[in-house]
């Protein structure tokens, strides 16, 4: 056993995080700095960041599961407005099905606790794209059950409208209303229970690394605040009540790192089924520390924590889309417990 | 980066797994009963006598030169054995090896790992708890010896012990941080005598309070130079503080383990909100066990972690105290109404986490000055 990067991988960290530190939304006002965020897509781009999960020409996937986890932990600390773990989710789904994964983003159930499945010719409920920014995209997935696994069908996107932010200010999430008729996806192969329990995994690892990378970046800003501001003559960062919070914050971002990390590398290595428990694991802790370390930030801040202005809100938004996507704390631990106690 | 075991990791594993099943020894897999104390000694021995204990310690004293993460397979087998945890010795070693002499290392190292010899640990004083530079044991140099008197409170394995790491003021006109020296001294001499502490658990085979009334230590003895005992105490308290030196994943592991298999047994007889506590506390056992492989693997850079160790140990205190309230909700009424509950021990005994090693207030000063930078008031 050696978890320290490689020297590889050593420097994909250093550049994605030098890339999505120089790009990203340096202040709230910033993530309407078009030129910017424009010159941040290209710099993803030319990366081929969002490519890593494609197909390699032989079936596998170009990088692994720890390098995607290392761009998504640098995306989530620099609040990257760019489209990562969307497209890259798609593209690895679209390598499982040999599908071909242009112009198309994979949908989600209302609950985004999973992809959505549609077993009927048309929709029922809403169709969720995320992190789907992008007028090029036209379609979403679902599956539909078929045998003893599922086939790809696709939805069509509505055209995007000027709809103001979801949630999360830096990933977009589209919608299909309820209704859509799903068309078959030409020459795609029988995705099987390994097959989703593998990409959950993936999603479950990469989620959770975006996390880690929020509560990194949070506490930064977080703890800079609280060195400068002062009240009573001094630094509000030297109080102990402030540090403990801040303390204890950290050792939940290292806590997550650890699980995070291990995740995204069981995503590929370990049995389908251990890979996705792994990910369970991983999700179930980043989610309730994320959640903490979100909130000691906006407190932390004071009354400035509390304004539109201040950029923990988006740490927090972001924190929220990526804790929902692909099932929170709740369902992980409830899964855990089908998976490890029996039915209760 | 790559979780799977070496060819030579994987080895060691199958080994060891074999002995283990050979050589159960019995024990109460949790140290919060007097049994697992009185019988300790024996499973240091039979650990070490097999080639299972000191791994990544040198094998001039004793050890096998393996590189650290071997201890993370060791405690993964002994929780999946149900063996109790490896001794935590770790500190101590440390602490002698990054201070002692030459001649220090080779008199008390190759004992204290082996076992053959038993130490404990004279720091705390009714006085001096958190604020530990304020002990006032004191020692004065009568010729070729110090000569010890005062009052240690809290110390482990006391009523067992040859020898005593012990911190003792030799010089009281400088500052307090530096008037003190560390020194190994024997317990077998009628100068000392020692008293059991009960805990809250009601074991009383852990805690001791020891008092030094003219006791005698060679100054041959001291480890370090005089002055240094600060410096000895802060390493060795730095890695007392971390998971990966105490082994306590194998003792958690054990815990839920156990507890899963209650609540598999009976799944009917069990709440949503016991489950969930059953389920929390497996992630946060599995966490802390990734933490460990990864802070180990971080020592193949011979990285130091320094202040890092007391994130670790509150990391490893919010699972011990998240493996403890798992034990007493599955409990219930059993926790509430008998003293000798299993359950209840495990609860009681986790409260100490947050103090012993440093309290958790004190790791977070620790943290917020020397991780977080952030200003002293």
């Amino acid at each position: 056993m050696d978890t320290r990067d490689t020297p590889e991988q050593a420097e994909l960290r250093r550049s994605a995080r030098r890339l999505a530190g120089d790009l990203g939304p340096p202040n709230v006002l910033g993530l309407d700095d078009a030129e910017r965020s424009a010159r941040l897509a290209a710099a993803a781009r030319a990366a081929g960041w969002a490519q890593l999960r494609d197909d390699d020409g032989s079936g596998h996937p170009i990088a692994g599961g720890v390098e995607a986890g290392i761009v998504a932990e640098a995306l989530g600390a620099h609040l990257a407005d760019v489209p990562f773990l969307g497209p890259l989710l798609t593209a690895d789904l679209g390598r499982r099905a040999r599908a071909e994964a242009s112009a198309v983003v994979a949908g989600y159930g209302p609950s985004l606790e999973g992809p959505a499945v549609v077993p009927a010719p048309a929709t029922t409920e809403p169709i969720f794209a995320i992190d789907a920014a992008g007028e090029d995209l036209t379609a979403a997935w679902v599956l539909t059950p078929a045998g003893e696994g599922f086939r790809l069908g696709r939805v069509a996107l509505p055209p995007v409208e000027d709809e103001g932010h979801g949630t999360d200010l830096t990933r977009s999430v589209r919608v299909v209303p309820a209704g859509a008729r799903v068309e078959p996806v030409a020459g795609d192969r029988l995705l099987t229970g390994d097959d989703l329990a593998r990409w959950t995994a993936l999603g479950l690892a990469l989620t959770s690394a975006d996390l880690v990378g929020i509560m990194r970046g949070v506490l930064d800003v977080t703890v800079t605040y609280a060195a400068q501001r002062k009240q009573y003559g001094v630094a509000v960062g030297s109080f102990q009540a402030v540090q403990h919070l801040l303390a204890e914050a950290r050792c939940l971002m290292e806590g997550s790192a650890s699980v995070a990390q291990h995740a995204t590398w069981a995503a590929d290595e370990l049995a389908p089924g251990e890979a996705r428990t792994a990910g369970r694991v991983a999700k179930a802790y980043c989610v309730r520390a994320a959640r903490t370390v979100c909130e000691t930030a906006v407190q932390v801040h004071g009354g400035i924590g509390n304004t539109w202005e201040c950029m923990v809100h988006v740490y927090m938004r972001r924190a929220l889309l990526s804790s929902a996507w692909l099932g929170d704390d709740g369902l992980q631990l409830l899964e855990l417990q089908g998976e490890r106690l029996g039915a209760g | 980066m790559d979780y799977r075991d070496s060819p030579a990791e994987a080895e060691f594993r199958t080994r060891l797994r074999a002995w283990l099943v050979e050589n159960d020894p019995g024990l109460p897999a949790s140290s919060t009963d007097d049994a697992y104390w009185e019988r300790q000694a024996e499973w240091h021995t039979a650990l070490y006598d097999a080639g299972f204990f000191g791994l990544s310690w040198p094998s001039r004293f004793g050890g096998h030169d393996l590189p650290t993460v071997f201890d993370v397979i060791l405690d993964e087998e002994l929780a999946a054995a149900g063996a109790p945890p490896r001794p935590s010795l770790g500190y101590l070693v440390q602490g002698i090896s990054t201070h002692g002499s030459e001649a220090i290392q080779d008199r008390f190292l190759p004992g204290l790992i082996s076992g053959k010899e038993r130490w404990c640990q004279g720091f705390s004083e009714p006085d001096a708890g958190s604020d530990l530079a304020a002990l006032r044991t004191r020692a004065t140099r009568d010729g070729d010896d110090w000569v010890i008197d005062g009052h240690k409170i809290w110390t482990s394995y006391s009523d067992v012990a040859d020898w005593c790491l012990l911190l003792a003021r030799t010089d009281p006109d400088v500052p307090k941080h530096k008037g003190i020296s560390a020194f190994a001294i024997s317990m077998d001499q009628p100068r000392i005598e020692q008293r059991p502490l009960k805990m809250i658990n009601g074991i009383t085979k852990e805690f001791g309070q020891v008092t030094f009334d003219g006791a005698r230590v060679p100054a041959a003895n001291m480890i370090g130079e005089p002055g240094e005992g600060w410096r000895v105490a802060m390493t060795i308290v730095s890695h007392e503080r971390e998971p990966g030196e105490l082994g306590y994943v194998a003792r958690y592991a054990k815990t839920v383990r156990s507890l899963e298999r209650t609540l598999r047994e009976n799944p009917d007889a069990y709440r949503a909100d016991q489950r969930e506590a059953v389920a929390w506390s497996f992630v946060q056992a599995e966490m802390l066990r990734l933490h460990v492989c990864r802070r180990l693997s971080e020592r193949l850079d011979g990285i130091d972690h320094g202040p890092g160790g007391s994130i670790d140990k509150l990391l490893m205190t919010w699972v011990e105290q998240s493996v403890g309230a798992a034990s007493l909700s599955v409990s219930g009424p059993g926790a509430a109404t008998s003293t000798d509950d299993e359950a209840l021990k495990i609860y009681l005994y986790a409260r100490a986490q947050s103090v012993m090693g440093g309290t958790s207030q004190i790791q977070k000063n620790i943290i917020a000055s020397r991780i977080l930078g952030l200003p002293t008031a």
